[in-house]
């Protein structure tokens, strides 16, 4: 479709800019103290554009001649984001780290990252890959380091920005790679040269792919690209940390699926077809590996964590790893199975950041001690830190444990060669429940039980609720997520 | 009556709703509450008792409903001989542990919610017919279990609870590959009784990693039930999680939560992989020697009375194995000897009954002596007999079951593990009559230092048990000599099910490709 067309498609993108630019005009005509009006702004803003995508939801079809797809796949995944960035915004206006700032600026580049995510989910295009990461990248740059006058959240921005240079340059090195050797940017036509590729380019493709995977990995901070992640997420302000750990991650994740399944294979899995690859290089293994590692570097090093803070941090990379045991498989249920995870640790996670964020506020501390007793003293943080890490570990009845059995479902419907991730994916469980109930444990087995109650405001109770009953309620019914999945799966686009 | 399952099950938590909603200073509304929601749960088995046809093996009160179709996870309910007198178990103990707990100081609301919870766990694993829900139940006593110990427990309780906590889900996460496995090699079902039916044949041939799937899978779901049961090696958590959790807890951890362990290896490794049992009836008698001798060992090594009754605990479920393993005198190979069979696993449930009530009586009566000296030093008491006229009776007789003796009910269920087992494993029957020796030596040894020889002057002023706790252990005391003298009542309503059991095993093991 050429672009004058296409941009009738487009219009979530469209009211999304427009609503990027009243905020940042609109911050121009008020004070600072009322600078958090803006978040407001972003947030009808963002309702708007998630109307605007469930309008499109069943549109398929590709734009601006063949760079993005518009398609239910690409919708899941922005609705998704959509989510995401209501919750992070509403809590951003309680949080006490922030008030001290302007926070104009901060929605606006909160909307902008959603844009950039928006088009990191729709990409088909090399080119178009590049450059929504760096969109989403930079922004969060400049986020992770808005607490201008702490150094922990300037050294936070500097590294991640060392290490997004890096490796967005392997990956970009890499593309260029893939370019070279099949002439195009569209993954279509790179699938189709690929296939008829000779033997003798496996190696050059092998070596473009672990590149590629490169500046994938840092998005989703797999191990061994995962160095900035703990650093970052405790540097940075708990909202961004919070938003990082699941926007992001779904939106690489989408860009992952969308690449391996329509370069390196034949799109079949999409349609819950059996695919085939298209070429020999061992992916599939390679992303196995991955995933085990990271995983299990996650979990190990979070026991050792006395930060809260960090210790989610780690934990976030572990959850990588769980999403990342079902990517080899590349089959419907597995696809299936991550984009339902993805759906289930937006809300355990995001809610757990939120108790954080919560606990700073009122005791102005992350660590493990700062929770003592905590479970007498504001029972409502007790219970709802309780349920998450609950469905974080992926204990039954909750949230995390539907997601992980969905992956664990998918790998041993895929065949015995994979059973081996199931064992390493449960083991790891059990590693984590070590370490997330050490929370629980801190919060209602150590300090003194005292009588004074605080309830945290109403408006971070609400979001508390409003992440910790979906953790229990999508543990016990989540008929409907399957069924809205799977309908977004089964019109992906395959071909144009 | 038409949803009594699901009642049962859902009875407790409706009373721990109930309890979230009444002010936290108003302790005895809270205890009564729960008394009354465990009492009524105690009534409704009683009444399915009275309803349950004893002469059909077959499942009963079976209920249906639809839960995620496109997964065919579906809620079902069933109960059969087999399963009536573990919920009946369950319902009874509860209901007593409520009293037993009565005299909890610390954050009584949440106590008496969690102990509701892990009552619905329970009570939801030995009814449930549909994998899924079996595995949720599985998994919701957990949490409160955790909570129970690790809150109310003894000095070393969080260390308890997290190493009980870890050991369990370890088990449930390979239980959960298990349950996978079956799935996709049998049909895509999680339907127990579906299983029951196709698994046997589904599994034959399929092969794992060059393994057949059904040792892969029986040792997968074999470890998740054995670290509840607990088997050696896998028992190192039970000691501690007993002798640190507050007495109610420790009574329903070795009343109930040992006989899941064994009650799914009966219900889905028996059920759904006739040919594992050949394949493994040997090692699991052997288990069960094992069981009976280290745990007598260890039990006559204790110091502390608490720890002596858990580890005589590991010592009882060693006879419940090797009576399991005597199902297969029932086939050709071994002379179709089915009065062996009957008798062995007979024994093997008949054991899970008693355990449950002996070993509750003897946690209860632990608690009773540590309430008033405050330690369980085996040594730091003697001469309580003069002092406790009526403990010391009391205890007498718990601790007489508890070694099998004659005209208890313990002795009877001993007794038909070992007729059963004796045609098929002589050796070890006899190497385990060990266990037995030991057996009445910890026990007795135990009862003579605490109660005969000089009165401690410390304790000339303790006084004898009260009526609350008389009204706990009395009924306990009462259903082992009963049972003792006269066991036909409870063996009416196990055998038709057991002997549906037993033929299936027998008349669909193959021996091919195992």
């Amino acid at each position: 479709m050429t672009n004058l067309q296409s941009l009738s498609f487009f219009y979530p993108e469209l009211i999304l800019t427009s609503v990027i630019l009243v905020a940042i005009i609109y911050d121009l005509t008020i004070d600072k103290s009322k600078s958090g009006n803006v978040g407001w702004v972003l947030v009808l803003g963002l309702i708007a554009v998630a109307g605007a995508v469930c309008i499109q939801e069943n549109r398929v079809t590709t734009l601006f001649t063949n760079s993005i797809v518009l398609d239910p796949f690409a919708s899941f995944f922005k609705l998704v984001i959509i989510l995401a960035t209501i919750f992070v915004s509403i809590v951003s206006l309680q949080s006490n780290e922030l008030k001290e700032y302007r926070k104009g600026e901060y929605f606006t580049l909160l909307g902008i990252v959603t844009f950039g995510l928006f088009l990191m989910v729709s990409t088909i295009d090399l080119i178009m890959v590049y450059i929504s990461i760096e969109i989403v990248s930079i922004m969060s740059f400049v986020l992770a380091g808005y607490l201008k006058q702490n150094t922990r959240s300037n050294e936070a921005a500097l590294k991640y920005v060392v290490y997004g240079a890096f490796s967005s340059g392997v990956m970009l090195f890499g593309l260029s790679y893939i370019y070279g050797l099949t002439g195009s940017t569209n993954y279509f036509l790179i699938a189709k040269a690929i296939s008829q590729l000779e033997q003798s380019a496996n190696p050059v493709l092998l070596i473009s792919v672990i590149m590629v995977l490169a500046g994938l990995g840092y998005k989703i901070s797999a191990v061994p690209f995962h160095f900035w992640t703990p650093d970052v997420y405790e540097g940075s302000p708990t909202t961004i940390t919070a938003f990082l750990s699941v926007a992001p991650k779904a939106g690489a994740f989408a860009l992952m699926i969308r690449f391996f399944n329509q370069v390196f294979a034949d799109g079949g899995a999409m349609t819950g077809l059996d695919y085939y690859s298209v070429t020999l290089i061992p992916w599939a293994n390679i992303l196995s590996l991955l995933a085990v590692v990271t995983m299990t570097l996650g979990n190990v090093v979070a026991i050792q964590q006395n930060n809260i803070k960090r210790m989610l941090a780690y934990s976030s990379i572990a959850h990588a790893g769980y999403m990342m045991l079902a990517l080899p498989v590349m089959s419907g249920d597995s696809i299936q199975a991550i984009m339902l995870y993805i759906v289930m640790y937006l809300f355990m996670n995001l809610g757990a950041f939120f108790v954080v964020i919560t606990v700073k506020n009122n005791t102005g501390g992350e660590t493990f001690d700062d929770y003592r007793g905590l479970g007498w003293e504001m029972p409502l943080i007790g219970v709802v830190m309780t349920i998450f890490m609950v469905s974080l570990t992926g204990l039954p009845p909750s949230a995390g444990f539907v997601g992980k059995f969905y992956i664990f479902a998918s790998l041993i419907k895929a065949g015995e060669e994979f059973y081996w991730l199931v064992i390493a994916g449960g083991i790891n469980s059990v590693i984590s429940l070590y370490y997330y109930f050490r929370v629980v444990k801190v919060m209602y087995f150590e300090g003194k039980s005292n009588e004074s109650i605080t309830h945290p405001p109403t408006v971070m109770s609400t979001m508390l609720l409003l992440t910790a009953v979906p953790s229990v309620l999508f543990g016990i019914y989540w008929k409907p997520i399957v069924i809205w999945i799977h309908n977004s799966l089964s019109f992906f686009i395959q071909t144009f | 009556m038409e949803h009594i399952l699901s009642w049962l099950i859902w009875l407790p938590i409706i009373g721990m709703v109930a309890i979230a909603f009444i002010p936290r200073e108003k302790e005895d509304v809270i205890k009564i509450t729960a008394a009354v929601t465990t009492g009524l749960q105690f009534i409704l088995t009683l009444l399915l008792w009275n309803r349950f046809d004893t002469n059909d093996g077959a499942m009963q009160f079976v209920e249906r409903a639809e839960w995620i179709p496109s997964f065919n996870i579906a809620y079902i309910l069933g109960v059969d001989g087999l399963s009536l007198p573990m919920a009946i178990l369950t319902a009874m103990l509860c209901f007593i542990g409520i009293f037993v707990s009565w005299n909890i100081k610390k954050a009584v609301k949440g106590y008496f919610a969690l102990f509701l919870l892990l009552d619905t766990g329970i009570m939801g694993v030995f009814l449930s017919m549909d994998f899924f829900l079996f595995y949720i139940f599985w998994e919701v006593m957990l949490l409160p279990m955790y909570f129970l110990i690790g809150m109310w427990g003894g000095p070393q309780r969080e260390y308890a609870a997290i190493k009980f906590f870890l050991y369990t889900l370890f088990g449930s996460v390979l239980m959960l590959v298990g349950i996978l496995g079956l799935y996709f090699s049998c049909g895509q079902t999680f339907d127990i009784l579906e299983l029951t039916r196709v698994a046997p044949q589904a599994l034959q041939g399929v092969m794992w990693w060059g393994m057949s799937a059904i040792k892969v899978i029986w040792v997968l779901l074999f470890i998740g039930f054995a670290i509840k049961v607990p088997v050696f090696p896998f028992h190192t958590w039970l000691p501690l999680a007993h002798v640190e959790a507050p007495t109610a807890i420790s009574v329903l951890l070795a009343g109930i939560l040992l006989k899941l362990g064994v009650y799914g290896i009966i219900r889905i490794n028996y059920g759904l992989m006739p040919d594992g049992v050949y394949w493994f009836s040997g090692a699991l008698a052997f288990l069960g020697l094992i069981n009976v001798v280290w745990g007598g060992l260890c039990a006559l090594a204790q110091k502390d009375l608490k720890k002596l009754v858990a580890y005589s605990s590991v010592n009882h479920m060693g006879y419940s194995l090797i009576g399991m393993a005597a199902v297969i005198a029932a086939s050709e190979a071994n002379g179709l000897n089915m009065k062996a069979a009957q008798a062995g696993l007979g024994g093997a449930v008949f054991q899970m009954f008693n355990h449950g009530t002996i070993s509750a009586m003897l946690f209860i009566l632990v608690g009773v002596v540590y309430e008033r000296a405050h330690h369980r030093e085996i040594e730091g008491f003697g001469g309580l007999a003069s002092q406790m006229p009526i403990y010391t009776g009391i205890t007498a007789l718990a601790f007489f079951a508890g070694l099998g003796l004659p005209g208890l009910s313990g002795f009877i269920s001993e007794a038909m593990c070992f007729i059963g087992a004796f045609p098929v494993f002589k050796a070890i029957v006899i190497a385990s009559t060990i266990g037995i020796l030991l057996n009445a030596a910890y026990f007795l040894w135990a009862f003579q230092r605490i109660f005969f020889g000089e009165l401690n002057e410390k304790y000339k002023d303790m006084s004898d048990i009260n009526y609350l706790e008389l009204f706990t252990v009395v009924p306990l005391l009462i259903i082992t000599i009963f049972f003792g003298i006269y066991p036909a009542p409870f063996l009416d309503i196990i055998s038709a099910s057991l002997d549906g059991i037993i033929n299936h095993v027998v008349s669909l093991a193959t021996f091919v490709g195992i």
